[in-house]
């Protein structure tokens, strides 16, 4: 090798370009038009309560799309977070009846998500078998055995002190499942993307076989990763039935659906390698922005969520119209 | 004579590369003509451009004089070219004959597909072949040998008159070679004209009567290949004559570092015993499949092994995940770069540090710049090429991008490193980097496994050569042992090499 | 194929002993009149988990198919009172499904979004759409004529029409699978996209074809479950592709693409039926239905793995292949 090793420069596009052309910047900006639309349809949207309120009907599912972000990421799906919350819930209401006090029912929902993360994470990355099969079958499965317990009825008279977590506030108009989101998705952006765990994520999710080459636990990340969306779950599960009072087994139907929406529309990869937290956040609060709109404008949900399809279909299809030229 | 089939004038543009500039070639009825070239050299982009996949931005094709285009694969499968690709791609779930007939097999008079006709029509076609393998099996039971049959008789089927072989031998044993050669004289005999795409310089002089040569893209040279020297048509390939392709090095072997006794496998290898010493290049030679990759693999803690232990200097060490092998300082550069070793989607940078994120980061916080200099330190050692570390490693060469996979076990400061296949399908230039670096390792104590199935390679860069069959150690070759008949011999068997 | 051929007689099997089981408690459960009205029960999951099937052959997944049921189903309501006649309805049924699915395949193929996002999302349009059209309202019993509510329920030579009609698409996408160009594609191409290229096969058209398949399937069902209810809403079967989806599972459809048979399908379809039809039986809560069919897919899942795992080069005891 007879001439000096060439000069490689670390990068070759500042990261503020690079940040301006990005997906989350579209994000931003279509949020910014959805919030000025929204302020001019209705004049009950610039208010801090009407607005804070708005922020109920999208944090629970938030919290579960961190999880679920990172897990797409690294090329996996769970569908059962619905059936999740409905076990995790169940399993609350049974601690309830049993006499259990507030941090007991936080502990019977949160470990219950733990659990029902740790059966998809063994049949997955200690089986090796598809997740979206095996989570289709534990979505039956875990919301089945919620079904089991309650049939057609429902838990409620849950104690008076444990609605703080649905519908206590920290502070003015910051409730508490707003801060949570907020803390949340702090702690989750740090470990996508400051931390080794993330890098490893990234890696499995665009090249498991590599990722295992390379020395990285592919299994044990596979396996922490489902742990985690069961635990947001299992919050999401407290949260839910704090707020709702009361336990039925069809709580939460479909909101894996939406979780998964929130997650692509947040610019995460379906096929696995790419995506970020900001994103995620971004995506979260437009879901929201257009639910709480529409609600004003008493448009009905269902008609809400033919927009949200059309947006999570649209959002990637555009691009690549584009593309083509 | 006229050519079968000719080309002038092909070329072909892919976003910043021009894969193929004005480019000819000629197929002639009942020859072989070999298609010359180093990496990067266009070889590929105009099998696709002949078979349909690709469109080529300008020049025609001739077929027995007149005009063609192919719009569709169908269509040039339907005008007569067919391919058989390096790993045949063809249908594991189905079975033989319906490989054989897919997309052109006989209907009944309803329009159906016409099962007993298709069975045996396959069975005619295999035995033209000399095969008679059941039309009925699954062929993904089969061994890729076997695959290359089913894909020759498909081209049978569909009265082929150009048939393409790209890199037919690369994954196949001694004995399945020379079988695929009888398959192609049968080929010559019944008239087609061949396309042999091949790397292997014995191969193209025994199999070929024509070449031609392409370089980055555009033609450079054709003829009788009796007309031409080995020498000639490596100058023709890389522009310049390559006189020194191995490093001389001085042999300074030191202690043992990593001693392997007894090792098993159930299913893999059995009684594997070796020492490898510091400073030292230990070759490992076989035909593909005699489980050198699978014993390598082991050893990194892929797969775990049913008994037998390895010692790194004087610790007996467990290796049950890749983890443990990585702790007790061995690392992998595995064959298959573009399924084990390089992560396409994620940048230079990242590819390198991924192992050593415990160093990089603290607690298991990212720490950027020390990412930065530990990937810029490797690189540069490596004379690595490219734009920026945080480009995506797919952009680079193969050649480039097996640097970056060296790099990243480098960083790792290992006591042992096992290259398997380490020049495998990279440019001739990239090639005398890894050996002229590899050198350096081994001069600076570090211990080298390589393992190969290029006996130049072999012989050129190793100090012992341990030959492996079947999942066993056949003979470890020292000293004037080393040359090609012995390792040819113990790798095949000697009843085979006679 | 000797696998999965094998695989769907353990299916059978199991369906045996479950009756036998059931049977030995509740011998009424097995009469025939009681048989007929399983099948008849299950005749709709039979129709969509042939769609379903062909989808997943492909490498792809259809979650929009209870959607589109729901949506077909409504319109045919909407037809009927609106004076159409019966076969024409049937025929806007399919034709409408065939579209759902078009459009579903259009975005798979010409946009190359993966399936899964795009039945996510067209499954609310699709549903949605009903919202639109109805503003919610059902179409009730006294809404619809007596031949449209009758039809499906006709007795036939000892069966009804419905179970008549999934019997029929049975033998006809066996034949379109095993017998026809199109029928081997959908194998092909899931089985190796790569290959399927070169053999001259345009995945992304095979994948258009599978989708159309599994949408009309659905406008089908969706008028024969409407009319056999006898009612039409917003809701109609919610949920439903699950249970298609994992009729596909138990039935052995590798969900990696590639592998399956129609046979393993309809029995993994009629797997769930029965259970669906005993619990009553047996005096079992039917809320234990979806926990039973989850353990099963879960159960079926590492069944398919346990048996695709032992494979795989073995060199030690490697004698050269002829």
């Amino acid at each position: 090798m007879t001439p000096p090793p060439r000069f490689i420069p670390d990068r070759l596009q500042s990261r503020a370009a690079r940040a301006l052309r990005s997906w989350e910047t579209i994000l931003v900006a279509v949020a910014i038009a959805i919030f000025i639309t929204n302020s001019f349809m209705s004049p009950f949207f610039l208010n801090a309560w009407n607005l804070s309120d708005a922020t109920f009907n999208f944090t629970e599912k938030a919290m579960i799309a961190f999880a679920m972000a990172m897990l797409i990421i690294a090329g996996e799906i769970d569908l059962s977070v619905a059936s999740i919350i409905a076990l995790a819930s169940t399993a609350m209401g049974l601690a309830m009846q049993a006499g259990a006090g507030v941090p007991v029912l936080v502990l019977a929902g949160m470990g219950t998500g733990l659990i029902c993360g740790a059966v998809n994470g063994f049949l997955v990355a200690g089986l090796g078998l598809p997740s979206i099969v095996v989570t289709i079958g534990t979505l039956s499965l875990f919301r089945g055995i919620a079904f089991i317990v309650l049939g057609d009825k429902a838990f409620t008279g849950y104690p008076p002190e444990f609605a703080f977590f649905g519908q206590g506030y920290v502070w003015w108009v910051f409730s508490f499942e707003l801060v949570l989101f907020a803390v949340l998705a702090v702690i989750y952006w740090v470990l996508l993307h400051r931390t080794s765990f993330g890098r490893a994520v990234y890696a499995i999710g665009n090249n498991a076989t590599a990722a295992q080459f390379s020395g990285i636990r592919v299994a044990r990340v596979r396996f922490i990763l489902f742990l985690m969306t069961g635990l947001m779950s299992g919050i999401a599960a407290v949260c839910l039935t704090s707020r709702l009072g009361s336990t039925r087994p069809s709580i939460a139907t479909g909101w894996e659906l939406e979780v998964v929406t929130m997650v692509v529309l947040g610019g995460v990869s379906i096929l696995g390698g790419a995506g970020s937290i900001p994103g995620v956040v971004l995506a979260a609060f437009i879901m929201g922005m257009v639910t709480f709109g529409f609600g004003l404008l008493n448009v009905p949900g269902i008609v809400m969520s033919i927009f949200l399809g059309v947006l999570l279909i649209s959002v990637i299809a555009l691009p690549r119209l584009f593309r083509r030229g | 004579m006229p050519p079968v089939l000719s080309l002038r004038g092909i070329s072909k543009s892919f976003p910043g590369v021009k894969a193929l500039q004005d480019v000819q070639l000629d197929l002639y009825q009942g020859q072989v003509t070999a298609l010359i070239g180093e990496n990067g050299a266009g070889k590929s982009t105009i099998v696709k451009v002949l078979t349909g996949i690709y469109q080529p931005d300008a020049g025609t094709i001739t077929l027995d004089g007149k005009s063609v285009r192919f719009p569709t694969a169908q269509s040039a499968t339907r005008a007569g070219v067919t391919a058989i690709h390096q790993e045949t791609v063809l249908f594991d779930e189905l079975s033989v004959a319906e490989n054989i007939w897919l997309g052109h097999a006989p209907r009944t008079r309803l329009g159906l597909l016409d099962w007993r006709s298709i069975r045996e029509g396959a069975r005619r076609l295999l035995a033209e072949i000399g095969s008679d393998l059941d039309p009925d099996q699954r062929l993904g039971d089969l061994g890729i040998a076997s695959k290359h049959l089913v894909a020759i008789a498909r081209a049978l089927s569909t009265d082929a008159r150009v048939v393409i072989l790209d890199e037919p031998t690369a994954a196949l044993s001694h004995k399945e070679i020379h079988e695929l050669y009888d398959l192609v004289e049968t080929l010559k005999a019944k008239g087609k004209a061949i396309l042999f795409i091949s790397h292997k310089f014995d191969e193209i002089y025994h199999i070929a009567d024509r070449y031609t040569v392409f370089r980055d893209g555009q033609f450079v040279g054709e003829g009788a290949i009796s007309d031409v020297t080995e020498g000639q048509l490596v100058h023709m390939m890389v522009g310049r004559s390559v006189d020194q392709i191995f490093p001389s090095r001085a042999r300074n072997i030191g202690d043992p570092v990593l001693t392997v006794a007894g090792y098993n496998h159930p299913t893999e290898f059995a009684d594997i015993g070796f020492t490898l010493h510091r400073g030292e290049i230990l070759g490992f030679y076989g035909l593909v499949g005699a489980g050198r990759s699978e014993l390598m693999q082991a050893l990194f803690g892929i797969t775990r092994p049913s008994k037998g232990a390895v010692r790194i200097g004087a610790d007996i060490r467990v290796i049950r995940s890749t983890h443990d092998a990585i702790a007790a300082g061995i690392v992998y550069v595995p064959e298959d770069r573009g399924k084990q070793g390089a992560i396409r989607a994620l940048p230079i940078f990242q590819n390198i540090t991924l192992p050593s994120l415990s160093r990089t980061s603290r607690a298991g916080f990212l720490r950027l710049a020390r990412e930065f200099k530990l990937a810029r330190d490797y690189t540069q050692r490596l004379d690595l090429r490219a734009a920026a570390l945080d480009q995506e490693l797919g952009l680079l060469s193969g050649g480039n991008q097996q640097k970056v996979v060296i790099a990243k076990w480098l960083a790792m400061r290992p006591r042992v490193i096992i290259l398997d296949e380490p020049t495998k399908g990279i440019d001739i230039g990239s090639k005398a980097a890894v050996h002229e670096f590899m050198a350096e390792l081994a001069a600076e104590g570090l211990a080298v496994i390589m393992v190969s199935s290029e006996i130049p390679e072999v012989l050129g860069m190793s100090d012992r050569v341990i030959v492996m069959r079947e999942g066993r150690i056949i003979d470890e070759v020292t000293g004037e042992r080393m040359t090609p008949e012995t390792l040819v011999r113990a790798a095949a068997g000697i009843s085979e090499a006679a | 194929m000797r696998i999965l051929r094998h695989r769907e007689a353990l299916l059978g099997l199991a369906i045996l002993v479950l009756l036998v089981i059931v049977a030995a408690r509740f011998p009424a459960f097995i009469r025939p009149a009681s048989l007929v009205n399983v099948l008849n029960d299950t005749s709709p999951l039979i129709l969509l988990a042939i769609g379903q099937m062909i989808v997943i052959l492909t490498k792809c997944i259809d979650l929009s198919v209870a959607a589109s049921l729901a949506l077909c189903g409504m319109v045919a309501a909407l037809l009927n009172g609106a004076g159409v006649p019966l076969p024409l309805v049937l025929l806007a049924s399919v034709i409408l499904g065939g579209a759902l699915g078009a459009v579903n395949g259009l975005l798979v193929w010409k946009l190359a979004i993966p399936s899964i996002v795009v039945t996510l999302g067209t499954m609310t349009i699709y549903r949605g759409s009903i919202f639109l059209m109805t503003n919610g309202a059902w179409v009730n019993a006294h809404q619809m004529t007596d031949s449209f509510k009758a039809f499906p329920r006709t007795i036939l030579l000892g069966l009804p029409v419905m179970s008549w009609i999934a019997l029929a698409a049975i033998a006809f996408f066996a034949i379109v699978l095993t017998r026809t160009p199109l029928g081997r594609a959908f194998y092909a191409v899931g089985g190796n996209p790569h290959a399927a290229v070169y053999t001259g096969l345009d995945v992304g058209r095979t994948q258009f074809w599978a989708f159309v398949i599994s949408g009309a399937l659905a406008g089908l069902t969706g008028y024969l479950w409407v009319a056999r209810f006898a009612v039409a809403y917003v809701d109609v079967a919610r949920g439903f592709e699950l249970d298609v989806v994992a009729a596909c599972v138990i039935g052995g459809i590798a969900i990696a693409g590639g592998a399956g048979t129609i046979f393993g399908a309809v029995l993994g379809a009629l797997f769930l039926g029965v259970i669906k039809n005993a619990l009553p039986v047996v005096g079992i809560s039917p809320f234990w239905q979806m926990a039973i069919s989850g353990s099963a897919i879960v159960l079926a899942v590492v069944f398919n793995a346990a048996q695709r795992r032992q494979k795989g080069r073995i060199i030690l005891k490697q004698v050269d292949a002829p």
